[in-house]
């Protein structure tokens, strides 16, 4: 673990000067378990059948509303900076994504996961998870209210910090449009030197993954608002409406 | 529209992401049920220990159900869709039905995989299968599929013509 950021940044940097790309390149050695674990061969072009053309459907017996707020789980208040993030979710066609599941997991405010996995010396919050659940609503907006992750070491390289970020699982109407991804806070000096989010080679791909600060979504003397809007690739299957049960 | 791009899972999921019953489309022994399995191995065949895979299916008779109920399976029909989480040794499993179209459809996500990967399983003499993507059947009735994210034996993935 001797590789230093200037030398992981140098790496980035010859990459992005070959290569940019809206999607992550999967061979991007900078995030080095990266190395054994990408395909090797050119991706196989398949048209959707069956089940691919069918998204999973989740309803409200699958997530409670409490679930989208992160702060009341536990009994008690945690600490951290209080934050609501909001948004819709759009097919590649801007169609609404309706009544999808959304997941979210994330880091306390330290910079700690409740994950016993994470042996990151910050502490843990007794009443946070960091991880919630909603449904998007009739035109795909989706809403959690949390606390601000704090950034976080790992160990690609000497003094390696994730910046702040809070994990997404999506689904579309087709399977063929899941998405799990992570959405970064504006401003984030950290950004820059991240091989997991510099994997994504076009600058203007990964401002998609940076939600803005939205002030008409800050609470007086309670929170503040951040919107980040997610686009799923475009559905293959005829688009049929959702029926009202 | 362009698209959001997509991040690796990263280590830290199974807390969020995991759930009971996660990978019990069907209860665990109940009549009629088969169960899927397999490892997946990185590039120098070593087990990956924290990746996900999930499927989604027909049921038996050929039907892709849109029913809700995947996250509290109890007293739910079948949905057609699992969730797992690899163990330790890097294996899966699903307890859930053969389904009446050839394949199961199958996502892969993990740590140090910077998005998504999609395959197939089909079921042991499909017709029209791809090669490579056909599941074994075992003496004691199971299926049995390992995936490769690398190497020799890596598993065939797939794009899509809107991905």
């Amino acid at each position: 673990m001797t590789t230093s950021q200037h030398e992981i940044s140098d790496e980035i940097a010859k990459i992005q000067a070959d290569s940019p790309t809206g999607a992550p390149l999967l061979d991007f050695p900078p995030y080095r378990s990266t190395l054994l674990r990408h395909p090797t061969k050119e991706l196989l072009l398949v048209d959707p059948e069956g089940a691919e053309l069918l998204a999973p459907v989740f309803g409200h017996s699958d997530v409670d509303p409490v679930e989208a707020d992160l702060t009341v789980q536990r009994g008690g208040e945690p600490i951290g900076e209080r934050i609501r993030v909001h948004g819709r979710v759009l097919d590649g066609d801007g169609r609404p994504v309706r009544r999808q599941l959304v997941e979210i997991w994330q880091a306390n405010a330290a910079g700690r996961y409740s994950h016993q996995g994470d042996q990151h010396p910050a502490p843990l919050d007794p009443h946070f998870t960091g991880v919630g659940r909603c449904l998007t609503d009739d035109d795909g907006w989706y809403s959690f209210t949390s606390i601000k992750p704090g950034p976080y070491p790992w160990r690609n390289h000497h003094n390696a910090w994730r910046p702040a970020h809070i994990h997404f699982s999506l689904f579309g109407t087709d399977f063929t449009q899941r998405l799990i991804t992570q959405m970064y806070f504006p401003g984030d000096q950290l950004l820059a030197l991240d091989p997991i989010a510099q994997s994504i080679t076009d600058p203007a791909a990964l401002s998609r993954l940076i939600a803005s600060y939205d002030h008409s979504r800050s609470e007086h003397e309670w929170l503040l608002g951040y919107r980040w809007d997610i686009v799923l690739t475009g559905s293959h299957a005829t688009h049929m409406e959702p029926s009202d049960d | 529209m362009t698209e959001t791009p997509g991040q690796t899972v990263g280590p830290f999921f199974h807390h969020a992401l995991a759930f009971p019953g996660d990978s019990e489309l069907v209860p665990f022994g109940s009549a009629g049920s088969v169960v899927l399995h397999g490892n997946v191995y990185d590039g120098a065949g070593d087990p990956v220990p924290d990746a996900m895979i999930e499927i989604r299916q027909a049921d038996a008779s050929g039907v892709v159900p849109s029913v809700s109920g995947s996250l509290r399976r109890k007293g739910a029909g079948f949905t057609g869709w699992g969730r797992c989480c690899t163990d330790r040794a890097g294996h899966y499993w699903f307890s859930t039905v053969e389904p009446g179209l050839p394949f199961f459809a199958v996502t892969v996500f993990a740590r140090g995989l910077l998005d998504r990967l999609f395959t197939r399983i089909y079921l042991p003499g499909a017709a029209g299968a791809v090669d490579g993507l056909v599941a074994s059947r075992e003496d004691d009735g199971r299926l049995r599929f390992d995936i490769h994210l690398q190497g020799p034996s890596e598993t065939v993935f797939f794009r899509f013509p809107r991905n």
